[in-house]
């Protein structure tokens, strides 16, 4: 790639201290660089450190030693051009489905008049097509819209970044298709930028511009970087017998299960 | 369904005769000691006229209880006023909760009438005393209870708020407060059935007006029905304050309205 690097993960290490002089080296010289407006997923076996590495880009996790870049701005704190989905929702059970929304809104943008927020908050709302539930309470919705009302929170800050920790995996596989088409046509609308994690293979191609596999822990790194040639819009059913869908797909499995199987212990 | 609606009302009654039996067995064999049906003659003299006022002395049961509530109440607001606040602090903080933890916990067990004393050499004054006993036995609760909430907090809300960037003090307001008035309800409801239990031992020590001291009067005048009756009309007010709280504390938990 010529273009210079939108999110740029440079030689990034992260240890975590044990006690008694003990300590954990998670990721060892994790390098990446991601493109603007680009869908990049994060995959690889339970415990290698793709939450780690996603928290670190949030902000929510030091970094012990390399540097993030977004936009060449060094990143050390958590911030709202940085938004993230996780993967309990978290959306505040107290406030109903306009009000989480609303809230962020109210927050990030401090700019917008009474009126423009109500706007704001609205089409996001619209987005995910939440309109009907938009004055329940999260817990009077289902699963699956919990977390279209997470993604339209986290899209509602117009964030340079989206990053996203397994969002749909507790999700049954149905509800899931729902939101995976969800989040290709919110994200073809937006043009975010998305880094995501997820344990499920076909999730990984179908969303991905580029799959990140990761080699186990400790010292985690990226193990290979698969560039997924499918034109957009995607279409699931079409995809099942598409040739560079099926390469794809038996990459990652070959590194998943064959090069770095991972042998419980 | 119709049979759990006459045990409700059944089962109790029958053990309401069961009692009335014991009670009148009891007062056979002890001389003085006032049968229900005394206890309950004296008890429609009282209350058919419980706002009579003769002087400091001799006041109706009414004036007695309202006394005794008004003190109940200035510890509790005293009490939450200052809990709330340190509870919310030791919740936020490792280095509060840490100073402030062992001293919770040896004040906690005192009894509130080993701070009597010391309060009346202190105040000189009995309504002082009795307002600040209050508060020194019934803050712990609260204390206790919203640090308890403060830490409930999951961490996934703190997430949230992290990356929107909220102050602290919108933080406290917009994610900690609402996870952390439950707990804090709770205990307040603890907190106001420990001030009522302790103002009528309060009141006995340290005389004047109001319910605690009417009893220890009325023992004093050799007139034992009035002390069953005090203990009777205690148990009642004590019961309905705690189902007021009950009902305050359900009305501003969030879960508590169909939402989890
Ligand atoms: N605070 C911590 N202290 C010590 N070790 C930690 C800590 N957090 C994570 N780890 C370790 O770092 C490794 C990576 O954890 P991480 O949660 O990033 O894995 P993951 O790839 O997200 O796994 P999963 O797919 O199960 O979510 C794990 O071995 C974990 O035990
Ligand atoms: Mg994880």
């Amino acid at each position: 790639m010529s273009a210079k690097p939108f999110l740029n993960i440079d030689h990034v290490d992260k240890v975590f201290p044990l006690g008694k002089g003990k300590e954990y080296v998670a990721l060892r010289d994790v390098k990446l660089e991601i493109r603007e407006n680009e869908i990049v997923s994060i995959i690889g076996h339970s415990g290698c450190g793709k939450s780690t590495l996603l928290n670190m880009i949030a902000g929510l996790d030091t970094i012990t030693s390399g540097v993030i870049l977004l936009e060449d701005r060094e990143i050390n704190a958590p911030g709202p051009e940085r938004a993230v989905v996780f993967q309990n929702h978290s959306l505040l059970p107290w406030l109903t489905v306009y009000q989480n929304i609303e809230m962020a809104v109210k927050k990030v943008r401090d700019d917008l008049n009474a009126q423009e927020v109500k706007e704001h908050v609205m089409k996001y709302i619209d987005l995910v097509n939440l309109d009907h539930a938009k004055d329940k309470y999260p817990g009077e919705i289902s699963g699956g819209m919990k977390q279209r009302v997470g993604i339209a929170r986290a899209l509602s800050i117009e964030p340079k970044v989206l990053l996203m920790d397994e969002p749909f995996g507790a999700l049954d596989s149905l509800t899931r298709a729902n939101l995976q088409d969800h989040l290709m046509r919110i994200q073809m609308q937006t043009g975010n930028t998305v880094v995501i994690i997820t344990h499920d293979v076909d999730e990984a191609v179908l969303l991905s511009d580029r799959v990140i596999m990761m080699t186990n822990g400790p010292e985690a790194t990226i193990g290979e970087i698969l560039e997924v040639n499918l034109p957009r819009p995607r279409k699931r059913l079409e995809l099942q017998h598409n040739e560079e869908y099926l390469r794809c797909r038996g990459a990652i499995v070959e590194f998943l299960y064959s090069k770095f199987a991972k042998h419980d212990d | 369904m119709p049979f759990k609606w006459i045990n409700a009302v059944a089962l109790p009654i029958l053990l309401f005769g069961v009692i009335i039996a014991l009670w009148s067995t009891i007062s056979e064999k002890i001389p003085g000691f006032p049968p229900p049906l005394e206890v309950w003659n004296e008890l429609i003299v009282v209350l058919s006229d419980p706002f009579y006022n003769n002087g400091a002395g001799d006041q109706g049961i009414a004036l007695q209880l309202l006394s005794s509530l008004k003190r109940v109440f200035g510890g509790f607001a005293l009490a939450i006023a200052v809990g709330v606040p340190v509870g919310l602090l030791i919740g936020m903080s490792k280095s509060a909760q840490t100073a402030f933890n062992p001293y919770i916990q040896i004040l906690k067990p005192v009894s509130p009438l080993a701070w009597l004393p010391l309060a009346l050499f202190v105040f000189k004054d009995v309504d002082m005393t009795a307002i600040f006993v209050i508060f020194i036995t019934s803050i712990w609760p609260i204390i206790i209870n919203t640090a308890l909430g403060v830490r409930s907090v999951s961490e996934d809300y703190l997430n949230v708020a992290k990356v929107l960037q909220l102050t602290p003090f919108e933080r406290v307001f917009q994610i900690i407060l609402p996870v952390a008035v439950p707990f804090i309800f709770t205990g307040m409801r603890l907190s106001l059935g420990i001030a009522w239990l302790v103002i009528v031992a309060a009141e006995m020590l340290t005389g004047g007006l109001g319910i605690g001291f009417w009893i220890w009067d009325e023992y004093n005048n050799l007139n034992y029905s009035h002390i069953i009756i005090g203990i009777i009309l205690i148990g009642v007010v004590g019961y309905i304050l705690d189902t007021i709280m009950g009902f305050i504390a359900d009305y501003f938990d969030y879960r508590k309205r169909g939402r989890v």
